[in-house]
């Protein structure tokens, strides 16, 4: 079987989008993404260990049992977590406490475990990997900009705190949108996540539809005006 | 001899959403009347403000999904959420606020999920439950009655002008305070640990500024008659909803009366009145049938007691009536009258064990 590089990248930024398609891991997604930052975090720990655990039972395909395969698994995206969390709780330590439980989490992230059955189980090493990564990417970008609309309605800023990410040099990314801003609580809160979330996946069929009239335009030609033909006196 | 000039009496006129919105904006009136009395110009200046978004956002979104625009105009619909939601608004909230609960209730409670007769939920309630929790000062801070400003001495509620100022651009005039204040239920709420007893003793607004919630509730009170009257709704769940709240708010109150309020209190403090009558009744997102009227009005009864009582808000209408809105689907499906015909009424899931 060939591999598609270019389809295995296009599904996972976009076509298959583990967020805004498959709709997978939205526990983190709409829990955690109440700024830039936490959504960079998040997403950033989960590409590592979607790409690790993608790798490693890819590696392990041909000994994996298909009977015990889920448990195992589980296993190596577990044992992934754990290093993701250790090495979080030494480098952005107070990232890791805001983030909290959601590090731990992501082993139950259904993207990741969906990743490992439905791909990586089946392909090559290097397909396996390039998958993990893109999925990982579209996941962080789904985050990312959920985490910079909800920051940007509820506080008026985006890229508050960056610094607990990429150290001090990060310190004053901030940008203030407006000045004196009362604050809109909704967007903060889980409830704003759903709807936001909910914009975001009209968004992108309303983009999937534009593209589908053109090329199906750019095919037939433009369409024909129809004409009601009259059927009574 | 007079001949019968009627024909066909049995004939009625068709109902219309727009003769029905219509009847509904009418029934409000003598509660914004009552309102606007009491409270100042905030009510008056809040209702049309949201009524001129609402009719601006409903036309906006209607040429976006290239509907006809007169048509959709013209029921009144958006006019009557707008409305409802003005009257539940505190009097002195700032115009953006305002503004943001209409667009979220035209734009987000109802087009999203596909415009009039189409919304799960209330979008006047949406809209306030959602300003309730992103902008719990400014939604919690309510006006004092004229009654008790100056105890009564002289009319007291603040000017026009500066009702209008306070609104559209945040100026506050001098003496401030004096025209604001907690709410009834908020008093009671936050008690601080005195009883139900010391709080009506201590606290200015119940001593002295309840008639004109009294008042209030009775213009409400009023205007659902008439519309039930007029046939726009049955008496059902507004029967429903006060004859449980009061049954409920009398239990607890024989049991401890230290701790709980009158049951009395209970129906006339608030938005217990408005939303029986308006709120509740809303014929898209309630349930369906006489009996699940019933069943629908007992939920919101009890949970605005038990929200009251024991929930983290002081008032608990909006949240009452979406809980049950979301119930209302369910409910109709085991409340189904038995139609003609049929022995027994098809209810509940069909198939299954």
């Amino acid at each position: 079987m060939a591999t598609d590089y270019r389809k295995i990248t296009h599904d996972g930024l976009w076509g298959n989008n583990p967020a805004l398609v498959q709709l997978l891991g939205l526990c983190p997604l709409l829990a955690v993404t109440g700024s830039v930052v936490n959504a960079i975090g998040l997403g950033v720990a989960s590409t590592l260990v979607l790409m690790g655990s993608n790798l490693t039972v890819s590696a392990f395909r041909k000994f994996v049992p298909d009977s015990v395969r889920l448990p195992i698994f589980v296993m190596i995206i577990a044992s992934f977590v754990t290093a993701i969390e250790l090495l979080m709780k030494a480098f952005t330590y107070e990232l890791y406490l805001i983030l909290g439980i959601f590090i731990p989490l992501i082993v139950t992230n259904c993207a990741i475990m969906g990743r490992a059955d439905a791909f990586a189980c089946k392909n090559p090493v290097k397909a396996s990997l390039l998958d993990g990564l893109m999925m990982g990417l579209g996941f962080t970008a789904v985050l990312v900009l959920l985490g910079a609309m909800r920051e940007a309605l509820g506080l008026g800023m985006i890229f508050s705190d960056m610094h607990l990410l990429f150290g001090p040099i990060a310190e004053n990314w901030k940008i203030i949108l407006v000045e004196d801003y009362p604050g809109f609580l909704f967007a903060i809160l889980p409830p704003g996540a759903f709807v936001g979330m909910g914009l975001i996946i009209a968004l992108k069929n309303i983009i999937d539809a534009r593209i589908q009239a053109r090329k199906a335009e750019r095919e037939t030609g433009p369409s024909p005006r129809r004409e009601r033909v009259r059927v009574t006196g | 001899m007079a001949l019968i000039r009627t024909s066909s009496p049995h004939l009625h006129k068709a109902v219309n959403a727009t003769d029905v919105m219509r009847l509904v904006v009418l029934a409000t009136l003598p509660g914004l009347a009552a309102m606007t009395f009491f409270f100042g110009w905030g009510t008056l200046i809040n209702v049309i403000w949201a009524c001129l978004l609402a009719v601006v956002f409903e036309a906006i979104v209607v040429k976006m999904r290239k509907r006809p625009l007169g048509f959709y105009l013209k029921d009144y619909s958006a006019v009557v959420t707008a409305l409802l939601l003005g009257l539940a608004l505190p009097p002195f909230l700032p115009w953006w606020v305002t503004m943001v609960g209409v667009f979220v209730a035209i734009v987000i409670a109802k087009h999203l999920y596909g415009g009039l007769g189409q919304n799960p939920f209330n979008p006047a309630m949406v809209a306030y439950a959602l300003l309730l929790i992103s902008f719990p000062v400014s939604m919690t801070s309510w006006t004092m009655p004229f009654l008790m400003v100056e105890d009564g001495q002289s009319w007291h509620v603040m000017g026009f002008v500066d009702t209008f100022k306070l609104i559209f651009s945040g100026i506050e005039p001098a003496m401030i305070d004096s025209y604001s204040g907690a709410t009834p239920l908020d008093a009671m709420r936050h008690r601080g640990g005195q009883t139900t007893e010391e709080v009506w003793a201590n606290a200015p607004v119940l001593a002295q500024g309840m008639g004109a919630w009294h008042a209030v509730s009775a213009a409400y009170f009023m205007g659902g008659i008439f519309l039930i009257y007029r046939k726009v709704l049955t008496i059902h769940t507004p029967l429903a909803i006060l004859a449980t709240l009061g049954l409920i708010a009398a239990v607890f109150y024989a049991i401890d009366p230290y701790q709980f309020a009158d049951p009395f209190f209970h129906l006339t403090a608030g938005a217990t009145m408005l939303g029986a009558f308006f709120i509740a009744t809303d014929p898209v997102t309630s349930a369906t049938s006489n009996k699940g009227k019933v069943v629908y009005g007992i939920g919101i009864g009890l949970l605005i007691f038990v929200i009251r009582d024991w929930g983290g808000y002081p008032d608990a209408v909006a949240f009452a009536v979406l809980l049950m809105n979301l119930s209302a689907p369910f409910i109709d499906q085991y409340t189904q009258p038995r139609s003609y015909g049929h022995a027994k009424a098809k209810r509940g899931m069909k198939g299954g064990a």
